[in-house]
């Protein structure tokens, strides 16, 4: 059942349930972060209603650069401007930026461990129409494999606010991966929000699903349908994916016995690879993971995409399932 | 404060010391880019001893000018350059490039104090000014960025995405200058990939170009001076230099663009450089 302690939507399970696109919860916690910190700054490279740095650019022009059509100056400016004590916001599609521009990125952001956040919109296939070149499906494993690097995965607009705001406060390279589409709004003001702490939303001891992104929501629907079914499934809001909350993970692990990962992304180097790692080495149990099988992405409707790519939350049944007979239950 | 040689002969004394620093540490490593720190050695010696506002002593200075060398490779002779203002001890230099030393292969700004930042990676290095520039505008900042680039790296697409940036907000408290020694590894610059014409090219994007013999040290000052005075836009320096400077069989030469004397090959390069190619008598004869 629903963790009651981290104040989720009292209409999760509702058919009319908000949708708001992860984005906007960036647009808001970039002027609250700006607010808060006169260093914060704003770059962008041409997109900057779309990635919704608007607002910011609107309130504070004087800390807006707009650096055209060019993702890997976009980021290099952002590694010279922190290297002079501003905290650059850099936002792109993430395709783009962290796509583009990764060794500039590595080496310049990383290598010199300079706090430039990396806003990457437009993660995932739910992009849609615009097809496979705008669907960034190897984000995460290119920036979580960069030392220093901090990678963010909001599972919905109100967590996105608080990453934003949470990601301006770490002296750290970061990166925010944001959505195009709306989603559901699964998480509360009050819900709590620590960067490298995992939490459980749904209470269970059968199996754990551990998702991120909008793959929670799909997790959490899975979960309320297995239980009608007797079987109890944890389900873990993954959104910092490095530094990944092992202890969280190993602990699932223990007291559940099988695994289900989530994700918008490709299998190869993502959030099930990265939790792979981590049981593979000290509390192996059986674990399937979901997300993009090594293809890319195509024009469609979001949810169009989202069932032919088996990002369902039938999917995630099946996975449960699956999981719970390697496990010998 | 700034360390302030005036005298050309002692700053022409100065960066003989330093390449002869720079051939005793790359025999010493065993790697490392010759052509381009010989090259380089009056200019590093005219900004650390003449033109930047800088404490050796306190690296970390607010107040400091920022000097951000793009093309990393050429890092040996800002280590001797920096030993010879008192950042480190000059003994210091025979670390280069081994397990251990702060001075990596390729410039790392944390293990350095006074480094600025990390490069190597070619054609992030004016980005990465231009961002330092309008930081330092937008905290009305006194200190100056000078970013020093090859003209090799004039080939990255990610060079001129900043020159157009740097032009688009006329950012007055940068300057550039390009090492324009024509070579690059896989042979002359014009030959790999035609790179002319550079003064047009930066004019088109709205920099003040300045062209200079890069081995004179009074046209190197003036230079640095006279983009200090120019309001209107951001200013680059085509610095003419001379690969190898100093040591005859390898001047001009782009074999030893990226690689190291051996040991009789740095006995040679010695001697030249305390005669002045033969032009005077060693004292160590």
């Amino acid at each position: 059942m629903v963790n009651k302690s981290v104040y989720l939507n009292k209409k999760l399970f509702d058919p009319d349930i908000e949708l708001v696109p992860t984005r906007n919860g960036f647009g808001e916690g970039l002027v609250l972060a700006a607010e808060a910190d006169e260093n914060v700054v704003g770059l962008c490279a041409d997109l900057t209603e779309s990635t919704r740095m608007q607002s910011f650019a609107e309130k504070f022009p004087d800390r807006f650069i707009e650096v055209g059509v060019a993702e890997q100056n976009l980021v290099t400016v952002g590694a010279g401007m922190a290297l002079g004590g501003k905290i650059p916001f850099t936002s792109s599609y993430a395709t783009f930026s962290p796509g583009r521009n990764w060794e500039q990125i590595r080496t310049t952001i990383c290598y010199n461990d300079v706090p430039v956040k990396i806003i990457g919109s437009h993660a995932g296939v739910s992009v849609g129409p615009d097809g496979a070149t705008h669907q960034a499906l190897e984000d995460i494993a290119i920036t979580r494999a960069l030392p220093n690097m901090v990678v963010v995965s909001p599972s919905d607009w109100i967590e996105a606010k608080k990453a934003t705001q949470a990601i301006a406060r770490l002296n750290k390279p970061c990166y925010l991966r944001l959505s195009r589409e709306k989603v559901p709004v699964i998480t509360t003001e009050q819900t709590p929000f620590e960067i490298g702490k995992a939490e459980i939303f749904y209470e269970g001891k059968d199996a754990t699903v551990i998702a991120t992104g909008q793959m929670v929501f799909r997790a959490l629907q899975a979960a309320e349908e297995l239980k009608s079914h007797k079987i109890s499934v944890r389900v873990i809001n993954c959104h910092t994916i490095k530094p990944l909350d092992k202890d969280t993970i190993l602990n699932a692990a223990e007291e559940t016995g099988a695994i289900v990962t989530a994700e918008e992304h490709q299998v190869t180097g993502g959030l099930g690879g990265a939790v792979a790692e981590v049981l593979s080495q000290n509390y192996p149990v059986p674990l399937k993971i979901i997300g993009i099988e090594d293809r890319f992405g195509e024009s469609g409707e979001p949810n169009e995409l989202l069932e032919k790519f088996g990002l369902t939350k039938e999917a995630i049944i099946k996975a449960v399932t699956a999981v719970l007979r390697m496990k010998g239950k | 404060m700034s360390i302030k040689i005036d005298d050309i002969q002692k700053l022409e004394e100065k960066a003989n010391a330093i390449r002869e620093d720079i051939i005793k540490m790359l025999l010493e490593a065993g790697s490392g880019h010759s052509a381009g720190p010989l090259g380089m050695a009056d200019i590093f010696t005219a900004l650390y001893f003449n033109i930047l506002n800088h404490d050796p002593k306190n690296p970390d200075w607010e107040e400091r000018d920022r000097l951000i060398l793009s093309n990393g490779h050429i890092c040996p002779v800002r280590y001797a350059t920096m030993a010879h203002a008192g950042y480190f001890p000059i003994s210091e230099l025979k670390t280069l490039r081994k397990l251990g030393s702060r001075l990596q292969g390729h410039p790392h700004r944390i293990a350095l104090p006074g480094m600025e930042t990390t490069s190597g990676p070619l054609g992030s290095g004016l980005s990465q000014s231009s961002g330092l520039a309008l930081a330092g505008r937008i905290n009305k900042a006194k200190w100056r960025v000078i970013c020093l680039m090859s003209d090799g790296e004039q080939e990255e697409g990610n060079t001129w995405e900043a020159a157009m940036l740097a032009g688009k907000y006329k950012l007055h408290n940068l300057t550039a200058l390009i090492d324009r020694n024509n070579i690059q590894i896989d042979g002359h610059t014009e030959d790999v990939m035609p790179l002319e014409n550079l003064k047009a090219k930066y004019e088109a994007f709205n920099w003040h170009v300045l062209e200079i013999d890069g081995h004179n040290f009074e046209e190197i000052i003036a230079a640095f001076n006279q983009a200090k005075a120019i309001y209107e836009k951001p200013t680059i320096i085509i610095a003419h230099t001379i690969p190898g400077k100093g040591v005859s069989f390898m001047e001009n030469k782009y074999e030893w663009h990226g690689k190291p004397p051996n040991k009789e090959e740095a006995k040679k390069a010695l001697e030249q450089l305390r005669t002045l190619q033969g032009k005077i008598r060693s004292e160590h004869e």
